[in-house]
């Protein structure tokens, strides 16, 4: 029984780590430069922690249902799945990217102005470095939640584990639940530790 | 001849509030001019002005002859070394990298950066085989300092901001410092502006005092004199040291 699901195991946990890992990406790329540019300007900050907060509060399900009947972005499949997963993931970026800089040492940065750093040589080669271990760890949790809010996907045809749950649970049958639950909670694990990793390895 | 630095007229306020009050002032070439004051006297603030970190309110600062306004701060930083309390050193490069900071910023060949960096370990009296590559979060606090002193001499600047280097130190640490700052300055020549809050660091160190009070100047002249300076701020700064004069002769009598 289960032997026959493995195959669709298999291509359903490659697909639920391709939407979580774009997702992530393109959380990183959106998510760290607003955080940086949040760092320069109080408005901006404000704007956007705000923003991110406020995406972070709508439960998942509700955000998707939000998400289906939209324009142009919404709809059934993978493209709306991926919007909504990428604005779940930029608040502990975008926080994670706004803190790790706020707390780099007043003496450290003045003293690189004074140098004569350009606005720019302080942000990449003082503020950036110094918070690097804390941005990491803004995608870390990024990365373990989206994979988590990915199951959900499923509900709206975006594909992943959460195909076999919601089947699972509509035929009642707890094997095909776990066969899904199992390898998201798997994926969760080893990519917490990948990033636990580099994260210490970065910190020394 | 030509000060290095010059106050003109110099007012300062944050909100309507004066934090230095027609301030004038300038260092000659290859001296040291001390700024004294307590906190909030406004000596900090002054020296901040000479690298662009503040502007004047009115009146102007000028470096080497030019307003600070009329110049590229980023350049004009360059060429003036700055000491702080903490250091102020980067814990992610080594001390190697946090010495060439200024000469790299000025794209000086490696090769030329390395020989300056080894130099200077050697006039801070750190060797530099063991000192290169160690991280300076795994340096004492005087040997911050030390590594600061260096950095701020790295790019050969004319003009050395020191504001309050040796404060966080414990006193035979600074002692060291003060004393490895006046052979430095002695074979250097260079011009510098020292703030401090220490009388006895003051008279050390100062080719001249400057006294600032609530943002005015209230005494100025060669440090040797300060000690019968009878302006009302000056004497109380001077009973702090005569404190310590008087317990040094007990055991004595």
């Amino acid at each position: 029984m289960i032997r026959s699901l493995l195959p669709e195991i298999a291509s359903l946990t490659l697909e639920h780590a391709m939407l979580v890992g774009i997702a992530v990406l393109l959380a990183i790329a959106i998510g760290v430069p607003a955080g940086l540019a949040a760092t320069r300007n109080r408005r901006v900050r404000q704007v956007a922690l705000a923003a991110a907060g406020a995406f972070q509060t709508i439960p998942s399900l509700a955000l998707f249902g939000f998400l289906v009947p939209m324009p142009y972005i919404g709809g059934i499949g993978k493209r709306t799945v991926l919007i909504a997963l990428v604005l779940y993931a930029l608040l502990p970026i975008v926080r994670n990217t706004v803190t790790g800089i706020a707390s780099v040492d007043p003496a450290v940065k003045e003293s690189a102005v004074a140098m004569g750093m350009t606005d720019r040589q302080v942000l990449f080669q003082v503020e950036v470095p110094l918070a690097a271990r804390t941005i990491l760890a803004g995608i870390r949790i990024a990365t373990v939640t989206t994979i988590g809010t990915a199951t959900i996907a499923a509900a709206i045809g975006g594909g992943g584990l959460g195909v076999l749950i919601f089947r699972g649970i509509s035929m009642v049958d707890s094997m095909q639940i776990l066969a899904g639950a199992i390898p998201a909670a798997a994926l969760a694990l080893i990519a917490d530790g990948l990033l636990a990793w580099l994260e210490n390895t970065l910190s020394h | 001849m030509l000060p290095a630095v010059e106050f003109r007229d110099v007012c300062y306020e944050i909100d309507g509030r004066p934090i230095l009050r027609n301030l004038n002032l300038a260092v000659t070439p290859g001296e040291t001019l001390v700024l004294l004051g307590r906190s909030g006297s406004g000596k900090t603030t002054a020296l901040r002005m000479v690298n662009a970190l503040l502007y004047p309110t009115t009146g102007e600062v000028l470096v080497n002859g030019v307003a600070t306004t009329a110049q590229d701060p980023v350049q004009l930083r360059r060429r003036i070394g700055y000491v702080i309390q903490e250091g102020g050193l980067f814990p992610h490069r080594d001390v190697a990298s946090n010495i060439g900071l200024v000469p790299r910023l000025q794209n000086w060949p490696p090769g030329k950066i390395d020989e300056r960096v080894r130099e200077l370990l050697d006039a801070i009296g750190l060797p530099a085989a063991d000192y290169l590559h160690r991280s300076p979060r795994n340096l004492s606090g005087g040997q911050r300092q030390r590594i600061g002193v260096a950095r701020a001499l790295a790019a050969d600047a004319s003009v050395l901001l020191f504001d309050e280097p040796f404060g966080a130190l414990d006193p035979i640490t600074r002692l060291e410092l003060q004393n490895l700052f006046l052979s430095l300055r002695d074979r250097l020549h260079k011009s510098a502006l020292f703030v401090t809050h220490d009388v006895a660091e003051a008279l050390v160190i100062g080719t001249r005092i400057a006294l600032l009070d609530a943002g005015r100047l209230a005494w100025i002249g060669p440090a040797r004199d300060f000690r019968r300076a009878d302006t009302p701020q000056a004497r109380e700064f001077l009973a702090c040291i005569r404190i310590l004069e008087t317990d040094d002769s007990k055991p004595a009598a």
